[in-house]
């Protein structure tokens, strides 16, 4: 039996991770607990976005926590850089969703019309651009762009210094990492928690689930029913080329060092991290229509990864009732939401009134029967 | 400096690199036979320009990218030597369709 930690943080990836550092930056004593190379690390797979426009259609709660993470993002990317060098590559010079025929651009401005005046997300300054605008822009789109929606809020990092940075500067505050600690078993011990693992017990007196997929079963040792499922999305990477975007799409990004990325692909498969090679085909097409200028591109590698999602696509944050002291943090943004987890998410769960704090994001939001 | 083992043995080939003809034999990947022929750097980096040759011969580390048969940025380990292939080495990130390409004369 392990000395006891404040906390145990169960999941190593970049919601674990980003937990774990907001806890230690507080001066609490983690562990955290990584499932090991068997994991399905949806960390090691993103796409990096720190992404704003769109977000919360439907919860303006969710618009708000997104907006408030991104406005954190500058001063975290310090934060993250004093606490072991590692720099995250962040740049927010704002976002574009390009869109392909008349039908997208009504979507994307029907969305923005929804999002209007939403209570706390600050100020609506997504914006429509006709071709011309997006021409002067972009000059090698195809004929089929019709416009794009635009926001000055949108950025992205590289996810996997983020995720290193994390997980170096929780490790100088003092936070144990435990590679290879698959839970069994997560039990009340006392005043605390004993969380079994493949690699031995530990103890701790809280303990807070943020596994990604495997919240979905861990969850539910504490009394917690967290209905998240995987949906799988593919990332194609090109060889160097020329400057061919010189902005940050939602679906696609140029490395200073000229590589495209492409993504933003949704597909049901399972827990399956196969890749299909329909998708790739399928999210070629799209690009080749909106840059007709990369069809002969070569493809250098891709893969596939799996999106922890739940029934709304919003976050679901909850401490048990049942074992007050367990906590389970899931969302599908693990990214773009890292600062608000580090920063404003982990002393609350110190704190204490965390389910009045995150009501919004109460898993109950499923229980509700339908109105008769 | 490469050289091939004495008991190699096969149809030889002729492919242009950089204009001038080289020999090689049926079979080699056309990074072999620029090793073997002594080829020297085969591509320049698209971020320092700096000199690269094959090293993985594998297919993974994409140090050996050539232009091959005016296709540019081919791995030049995963393909094999053909008669009368005309290869060049990769400046850089290679020129967007429709733009004057570099000449290298």
């Amino acid at each position: 039996m392990s000395d006891a930690s404040e906390v145990i943080v169960i999941g190593g990836g970049l919601v674990g991770a980003a937990v774990a550092y907001g806890l230690a930056r507080e001066g609490a004593s983690v562990t955290m607990l990584d499932e090991g190379d068997v994991a399905l690390r949806a960390s090691r797979g993103n796409f990096g976005l720190v992404w704003v426009q769109g977000k919360g259609d439907g919860m303006h709660e969710y618009a708000s926590w997104t907006r408030r993470s991104k406005d954190l993002y500058r001063s975290f990317a310090d934060v993250i850089r004093g606490g072991d060098g590692t720099d995250i590559e962040l740049k927010q010079d704002g976002g574009l969703e390009l869109c392909l025929g008349e039908e997208d651009f009504r979507a994307n401005e029907d969305e923005i019309r929804r999002m209007h005046n939403q209570p706390g997300v600050g100020e609506n300054d997504r914006v429509m651009l006709d071709r011309a605008d997006v021409l002067k822009m972009l000059p090698l789109i195809g004929p089929e762009v019709t416009g794009a929606s635009y926001s000055p809020h949108d950025g992205h990092v590289n996810p996997l210094y983020l995720l290193r940075g994390l997980h170096g500067g929780a490790q100088a505050l003092g936070a144990r990492y435990v590679s290879g600690a698959q839970v069994r078993k997560i039990e009340k011990d006392g005043e605390g928690f004993s969380v079994s693992t493949k690699v031995g017990a530990f103890r701790g007196g809280k303990v807070v689930i943020a596994a990604g997929l495997a919240n979905k079963w861990l969850a539910e040792m504490v009394g917690l029913s967290i209905p998240v499922e995987p949906n799988r999305g593919h990332i194609l990477i090109t060889e160097r080329m020329q400057p061919v975007i010189p902005m940050l799409l939602v679906n696609a990004r140029q490395t200073a060092d000229g590589t495209i990325n492409f993504g933003n692909s949704h597909e049901d498969a399972g827990y399956s991290t196969r890749i299909n090679p329909a998708k790739l085909a399928e999210i070629a097409r799209s690009v080749i229509r909106s840059f007709p200028v990369l069809k002969d591109a070569r493809i250098v590698r891709t893969w596939s990864a799996l999106r922890v999602m739940s029934p709304d696509g919003f976050p679901i944050y909850r401490e048990s009732e049942s074992m007050p002291g367990a906590f389970s943090i899931s969302c599908h943004s693990g990214v773009t939401l890292a600062a608000a987890h580090a920063l404003e998410l982990a002393p609350v769960i110190l704190r204490g009134g965390f389910n009045e704090r995150f009501a919004a994001f109460s898993p109950e939001r499923f229980d509700a029967a339908p109105a008769a | 400096m490469l050289r091939r083992l004495p008991e190699q043995k096969g149809r030889r080939v002729r492919f242009l690199f950089e204009g001038e003809q080289v020999h090689a034999l049926e079979g080699d990947s056309v990074a072999a036979a620029l090793l073997a022929a002594g080829a020297g750097a085969t591509r320049t980096t698209p971020k320092s320009g700096s000199p690269r040759a094959p090293y993985c011969m594998m297919g993974v580390c994409f140090e050996c990218l050539v232009e091959i048969d005016g296709v540019p940025n081919r791995q030049a380990c995963l393909i094999e030597v053909r008669d009368g292939m005309r290869v060049r080495r990769q400046r850089g990130a290679p020129g967007l369709p429709g733009e004057a390409e570099d000449d290298p004369v």
